[in-house]
């Protein structure tokens, strides 16, 4: 194909053919970044928003259902997270000032916080699977003990018109379908979350191959700066669920 | 003259005669060809949906249901409906003419993301993919709607697989419309400011917020019916615990909007094509361009307008219904100022501008019945009736369908660099018209005498308005294969133009050459006008009636 491009001399390797030059490709990659970041809470508004209405819905269940979650592995991945935001900052920083060693560790240590993240999901998963806590067929509540009260959740007591929840205090017997809607829902939610970060943590890889590479400096990094912003908003959207699911109504009673 | 007329060399190499393989087709990142993978796929899917509708209008010449089971006539109109609005209604103007004209409109060498651009088309072929699956595999029946629980619980059709498909083709209108609103920000030529966007591009902005604001709330709800049908997770099914009425709020929080990404970049189009052949600037560029910002953000708050009857407070329902009066408002903004444009301008009726009296006829009856719709009392009686079916192909393919005509007309020479033959196209488009009224207006009368939509069988009384309905909608088939058919023959045979047969304004005509070389312009135009400023231009006093003349001495 011909080029027919006024600008085609001495060019930049990273600018695309059809810019004019770096500073306005990086301002569409900038602009795009937050267009594409609208859409993502746009995405999980939907089920944050169905999330709100059952919660409000079923609050009983719910509290109880959380209380099944646990805490000290969701409190310790939120950890891992904030932590991973601050390597990925510094990932960041340090390819503004052109520090190709520092830009490789940070990223790299953001990619093992991401992955430790993952590994504890995993755990998490697994628990709630062995415990028959996945909704669907084989949903199981039933040994399962409200840790408040002690007593078992019992089978088939659900309340299926909606609004209508069990007001039992004590807790021995708890809409079972309403549970399973907010494992529905934690698994929804959390699953997309997770896969936002396997998405990361494959372009963290693509970064540390870049980066290996010698493509970044001080003039062109807005790579590393995209994919920043894009970890930042999957660590802030864990922010908003971990209290979400893990903590409102743990002390319901 | 005062014209700028790119010199057209006969040798010289343009976009399309830049690569003959396939691969310079299927792995092209100029966004004009890409304009022509959609053309082609959305004419393919257009065909394959008027084919459900031709077997359904046969099905409704006689009261009983003798041709189709019922179960079977519930497929036909689902996969109708699914195959016209997400994978021809949609895409059809942003995805082809968007795709071909916004680069060119701004004066940039391509859009933003030129990759993204193609990896969006075959996100959308992908979808298609799972939905033709569907249908061979036996089809859904669900309605288009996808209303819960029947869709996650009782329909043993293949829900799963169609609703992946569109779950997949969401991301390709994100993409799309990702991709032009930050062209539209960010690749507009020295000059260009806001205010000299012609008004197609605004269309195509508003557009694309919508599409980038609603599309991943239809994503995810869709997902959400999908993982419930295989897990039965009820988030839905009362049965389990979950809310139908959630699902109803999450899909028309999307679906009403969609009816402007639907109609919004058909109303660009209309644009461009009435003041080009009225020989005047547009009447009110700010209006119409702010009506736009108005449909946005309007669209996305009158959703409940579909729920009236599902069971919403009597408050909601009150306010949805004024708010949908609103948005009346800025429809009508427009429709006053073209009407206005025309006035007294020098208006000649060649084929696009037919098109767009079309439109302004149609769209007008469609708008007003949405109107009859927004009023409480009136929706009630006419819910669920041949009247809403009406209602939304007068504004669906009435107005949509319609602008997409004028537009693909019109810009047909500077894609092709062919005339397409005026007088065959004339008498298409007369079919189309004729045969469109001969379809849907004797549905309005049925609605309204109460037959209801979506069932294959109906009382006798209702026969003769029925046979009319299949009548029209043999001639409307008619009528696009015509089109079809001389617009291929025009590729091989057409005359030949030059880089601007209509005279129009705007830098596709006045700076690139018909075709466009693959790069569009051989230099960055700077703009120094406003747009539509016919006035400015010598050729206003002699500009011929019929264009094709001209086109035929020229050729
Ligand atoms: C661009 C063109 C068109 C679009 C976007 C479109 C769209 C739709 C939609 C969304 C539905 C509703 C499906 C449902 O009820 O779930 C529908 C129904 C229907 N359409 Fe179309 N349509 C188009 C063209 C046509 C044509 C050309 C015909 C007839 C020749 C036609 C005949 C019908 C019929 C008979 C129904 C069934 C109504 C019912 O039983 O509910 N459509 N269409
Ligand atoms: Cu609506």
């Amino acid at each position: 194909m011909p080029v027919h491009s006024d600008h085609a001399a001495g060019h930049h390797p990273a600018l695309a053919h059809h810019f004019q030059d770096l500073d306005q490709q990086k301002d569409t990659t900038w602009l795009a970044m937050w267009v594409f970041l609208a859409t993502e809470i746009m995405f999980f508004g939907g089920l944050f928003l169905a999330y709100v209405i059952y919660r409000s819905t079923y609050p009983d269940a719910f509290a109880i259902a959380s209380n099944a979650l646990d805490v000290k592995m969701g409190l310790g991945n939120t950890f891992v997270l904030i932590i991973s935001s601050f390597t990925m900052a510094m990932s960041v920083y340090s390819a503004q000032v052109g520090k190709k060693t520092n830009l490789i560790a940070f990223l790299i240590l953001t990619l093992i916080l991401g992955g430790t993240f993952l590994g504890v999901k995993y755990f998490e998963y697994k628990d709630k699977f062995e415990h028959g806590l996945v909704p669907g067929r084989h949903f199981d509540f039933a040994s399962h003990h409200d840790p408040k009260t002690g007593a078992a959740i019992e089978h088939g007591a659900s309340s299926s018109s909606h609004g209508e929840s069990s007001h039992s205090e004590t807790g021995d017997k708890k809409p079972l379908r309403e549970i399973q809607i907010f494992f529905s829902l934690y698994f929804a939610m959390t699953g997309l979350h997770a896969f936002h970060m396997i998405i990361g943590a494959g372009l963290l890889i693509w970064l540390i191959g870049l980066s290996a590479k010698n493509t970044f400096s001080k003039e062109y990094n807005s790579p590393v700066e995209l994919v920043g912003l894009y970890w930042h908003f999957v660590d802030i959207v864990w922010i908003f669920l971990f209290p979400l699911l893990y903590l409102i109504g743990r002390h319901h009673h | 003259m005062s014209v700028t007329t790119v010199p057209q060399q006969q040798e010289q190499e343009n976009y399309l005669t830049a690569g003959y393989s396939l691969q310079s087709w299927f792995l092209t990142y100029d966004h004009k060809r890409i304009a022509w993978l959609y053309l082609a796929s959305i004419t393919a899917m257009f065909f394959i949906g008027g084919i459900f509708a031709a077997l359904m209008r046969l099905e409704l010449m006689t009261p009983a249901s003798d041709l189709f089971e019922p179960d079977n006539y519930n497929k036909l109109f689902t996969m109708h409906g699914i195959v016209m609005v997400f994978f021809f209604i949609i895409p059809a103007v942003p995805a082809v003419l968007g795709n071909f004209l916004l680069p060119l409109m701004l004066g940039a060498k391509d859009v933003a993301f030129p990759k993204l651009n193609l990896l969006s088309w075959y996100v959308y072929i992908a979808g298609a993919t799972f939905t033709i699956y569907t249908i061979v595999a036996g089809g859904v029946d669900t309605g288009w709607t996808f209303y819960t629980p029947y869709s996650t619980s009782s329909s043993q059709t293949h829900v799963v697989p169609v609703v992946l498909g569109l779950f997949i083709t969401g991301f390709s209108s994100i993409l799309t419309g990702l991709n032009f609103m930050v062209t539209i920000h960010r690749m507009r030529a020295p000059g260009l400011t806001w205010f000299r966007l012609p008004l197609m591009v605004w269309s195509l902005y508003a557009t694309s917020i919508i599409q980038i604001l609603g599309t991943p709330v239809i994503a995810v709800t869709l997902m959400m019916a999908g993982l419930e049908k295989i897990f039965k997770l009820g988030i839905f099914d009362p049965a389990l615990g979950g809310d139908p009425v959630l699902f109803q709020h999450l899909f028309w929080f999307y679906s009403h909007p969609a009816v402007y990404i639907m109609i919004v970049p058909g109303m660009g189009v209309i644009n461009e094509v009435v003041t080009c052949f009225s020989r005047r600037s547009i009447f009110g560029y700010r209006a119409i361009a702010f009506a736009n910002v108005g449909f946005v953000i309007f669209s996305f708050v009158v959703w409940g307008h579909h729920m009236i009857v599902a069971g919403q407070s009597v408050y909601s329902a009150l306010i949805f219904s004024i708010l949908s009066y609103l948005v009346g408002i800025f429809s009508a903004i427009k429709v006053f100022n073209w009407t206005a444009t025309m006035y007294k301008g020098s208006i000649s009726y060649d084929t696009p501008m037919l098109y767009v009296f079309g439109f302004q006829g149609l769209f007008l009856i469609g708008g007003l019945t949405g109107l009859f719709l927004s009023a409480l009392g009136f929706d009630v009686h006419v819910h669920d009736t041949y009247f809403v079916v009406a209602h939304f192909h007068y504004v669906m393919v009435g107005g949509l369908v319609m602008a997409f005509m004028a537009g693909i007309h019109f810009w047909w020479p500077k894609m092709t660099g062919k005339m397409y033959p005026e007088s065959i196209a004339k008498f298409a488009m007369i079919l189309v018209f004729s045969g469109f009224n001969l379809t849907f207006f004797p549905q309005f009368v049925l609605g309204y005498l109460g037959m209801p939509r979506r069932y294959a069988s109906y009382t006798d009384e209702f026969q003769l308005l029925n046979i009319m309905s299949t009548a029209g909608g043999s001639v409307l088939g008619l009528g696009f294969t015509l089109g079809v058919v001389y617009m291929v023959w025009s590729l091989f045979y057409g005359k030949a133009v030059n880089s601007n047969p209509w005279k129009a304004t705007g830098l596709e005509w006045e700076k690139a050459s018909s075709p466009p070389i693959v790069e569009n312009f051989h230099e960055t135009p700077i703009v120094t006008e406003d747009p539509y400023n016919y006035a400015n231009r010598d050729f206003i006093k002699d500009f011929p009636q019929e264009l094709s003349k001209e086109v035929n001495a020229r050729a």
